[in-house]
């Protein structure tokens, strides 16, 4: 006689670990509180588990890492954590304590430091290090998590969860979990009677707590105006007239840094006075970057699909409904997955700064004894090997890549377009060219597979320095390619290898542009091209609707 | 914050005289500088002064001012640099800046 089979293993399992829990839930509800928090997770998770602490670049359940690190180790341990970000010391406390073993996620932000040491003691076993998309990926193959520990602005008694303006990863992580049998539990800053729109149905979920404080978030996208230089203009200067203007670039991410936000700040200035508006930058995958208002303002932008919110720009965005995505409640939802598929299919430029880049032009931002993780970067600073729709910016990139043609014969296909735009040097002199990736060491102490790079050489098109723009795409062959990116690298080791008379030639062939060559004047570059200098001067910009974080209040 | 001052000199090909008796540029901000450019009887020659906090990267300032210098062929003048931690980059902008400003 066969055994009767059986399919619903994990299922069971759950039913069978919230049997533990349920005796600390508010009857007929699922609320529990915040002193139960650790006998639950207690109850709930089995040493071996695949665990997520939902922890993306912006919003923490940093109430529920901090309980995690309360278990017992003789109890709990060897957990796998596969989450997005490990920025907070909790979430490494976990692998001192002996309680979580190995590691899966895509960015450790300022915990960089700490991920390498503890590789190096031994504590933590790395999986690998992933983009956003290619870990979300991951969670519906091979690394669905069994528990995830979530957060949310506002819960109901059943578990509806409201995460509004920073939706983020939520949907995508309880959706993954919890229809694969998994558990959920999540940290909310208030338990109402109704909440304010249903992101997530409370069927998904199956413990909800009011956390002591709100979860934190980082304001990782807001540049003070007051701090860009004549430098950022200079160079944002360059890119309106040499990269967007020439392609007509219309659908586009920017990159974090000042070298950004300076282009956000000179679009109603110099962009205006170039006659670009509504020939460049119309629509974007962003976080709300409060940068961008004054141009939003003119009338610049037509749509921003953000990947998570930012704090202070909630209101702003809820009363600018035909540029943000605004649910029928008035207020924005981000959903990081949404936005990172068009990043990666629907963009026709990226462009962002690194921290270095090699002689071949492959660019890093890992450093030795730091595992900085990559975020969500290599997804947009990349051709999307499977676009089949046309722009004219992508076959206009696409026309030029010289070398295309020994791969596809005569067969026309366009090209993103991927732009490192770094000053030669960066702060206390450390120069941004180098012979070999720093990436390289980091590999080997913290025994990777191979050395963490950003962005590729070949899916980079253009480099912007202080010197110029190498277009990079219209070389033929690497040693065309080395040639372009030393006569951009200025006065770093890897410049001053530059013969004059190659540069010369390559000015000739358009491949390598100076300022003078752009048309570019230099003595207007300073801030007072800057459509708002501080950030006073978004908030007149917003209305006073962007409501900045006390740091950067200074007036 | 100990200074280095270094010194270099230059000899153009075909030395032109600044158009107006002095120039100066620039504040001495955290990672920025100044420029002070003089007419001064050198036979000619230009010579540049510069004062930093910045020790290893003398060789780095001498290309710097070089090709400044290559291109605009300023003779008989002295400049004075006061250095606050600028980048090569920064060193660049402003010393065009300043040539701009007084070639309009």
């Amino acid at each position: 006689m066969s055994e009767q089979k059986v399919w619903n293993k994990t299922q069971r399992d759950t039913q069978e670990r919230m049997s533990h829990a349920s005796q600390y839930f508010k009857p007929g509800t699922k609320v529990f509180e915040a002193k139960d928090a650790v006998a639950i997770l207690e109850a709930v998770i089995r040493s071996g588990d695949r665990v997520n602490i939902e922890g993306n670049n912006q919003k923490q359940a940093d109430f529920l890492s901090d309980c995690l690190c309360k278990l017992d180790p003789a109890r709990v341990n060897k957990l796998h954590m596969v989450q997005s970000s490990v920025p907070l010391a909790s979430h490494l406390q976990a692998f001192e304590l002996g309680i979580a073993e190995k590691l899966d996620f895509a960015y450790a932000g300022p915990q960089g430091g700490a991920v390498a040491k503890a590789i190096a003691s031994g504590k933590l076993k790395l999986g690998a290090i992933h983009t956003y998309l290619e870990l979300f990926a991951r969670y519906f193959m091979d690394l669905t998590p069994r528990v995830s520990l979530i957060c949310a602005y506002e819960a109901d008694k059943d578990g509806n969860l409201y995460t509004g303006f920073n939706t983020e990863d939520t949907p995508l992580i309880t959706e993954a979990t919890k229809f694969k049998g998994g558990i959920v539990i999540a940290q909310v800053n208030k338990i109402v009677d109704k909440v304010q729109r249903v992101d997530i149905p409370g069927e998904w979920v199956d413990g909800v707590v009011q956390s002591p404080k709100p979860f934190f978030i980082e304001p990782l996208f807001t540049r003070d105006p007051a701090l860009i230089t004549d430098t950022h203009i200079l160079m944002a200067m360059m890119a309106l007239k040499g990269i967007y203007a020439e392609y007509g670039i219309k659908r586009l991410n920017h990159g974090i840094g000042f070298n950004t936000s300076a282009i956000e700040l000179i679009l109603p200035t110099y962009g205006e006075e170039l006659g670009l508006k509504g020939k460049i930058c119309t629509n974007f995958a962003l976080n709300p970057h409060p940068t961008l208002i004054p141009a939003i303002e003119s009338g610049w932008v037509e749509s921003i699909h953000c990947f998570g919110g930012e704090l202070g720009m909630a209101e702003y965005a809820a009363a600018r409904p035909d540029i943000f995505f605004i649910g029928p409640d008035g207020s924005m939802r981000s959903n990081r997955a949404y936005s990172q598929t068009a990043g990666h299919y629907a963009i026709d430029m990226f462009i962002g700064g690194t921290l270095q880049i090699d002689k071949y032009g492959n660019s890093s931002t890992a450093t030795a004894g730091r595992v900085a993780g990559f975020g969500g970067a290599p997804n947009m600073g990349c051709d999307a090997h499977g676009r089949r729709h046309s722009t004219p910016a992508w076959m206009k990139c696409g026309n030029e890549f010289t070398d295309q043609q020994n791969f596809l014969g005569d067969v026309p296909r366009g090209k993103r377009l991927v732009v490192q735009m770094q000053e030669t040097f960066q702060e206390k002199l450390v120069p941004s060219f180098v012979e070999k990736l720093d990436a390289w060491k980091l590999a080997e102490q913290a025994e990777l597979d191979l050395p963490p790079v950003m962005v590729y050489s070949d899916d980079i098109t253009h480099i912007l320095t202080e010197e110029g723009i190498a277009y990079l795409h219209r070389c033929k062959g690497l040693d065309q390619r080395m040639a372009a990116i030393r006569a951009v690298a200025g006065y770093t080791s890897i410049g001053l290898q530059a013969k004059p008379e190659e540069t010369r030639a390559l000015r000739e062939a358009g491949i390598f542009k100076t300022p003078e060559d752009l048309g570019v004047d230099r003595s207007r570059a300073n801030r007072s091209l800057l459509a708002a200098k501080s950030i006073k001067e978004l908030v007149d910009w917003s209305g006073g609707l962007y409501n900045p974080p006390a740091r950067f209040r200074n007036w | 914050m100990a200074l280095t001052q270094l010194k270099y000199e230059f000899s153009p090909a075909t030395p032109r005289a600044l158009p107006v008796p002095a120039v100066h540029f620039g504040v001495v901000g955290s990672g920025d500088m100044e420029v002070i450019i003089e007419n001064k009887d050198l036979g000619g020659k230009a010579v540049a002064t510069v004062v930093t906090p910045v020790t290893g990267f003398d060789h780095v300032w001498e290309m710097v001012l070089r090709r400044f210098m290559d291109e605009c062929q300023l003779g008989n003048v002295a400049i004075s640099i006061n250095d606050n931690n600028a980048t090569p980059v920064v060193v660049s902008l402003r010393l065009r800046q300043a040539l701009l400003e007084i070639e309009g």
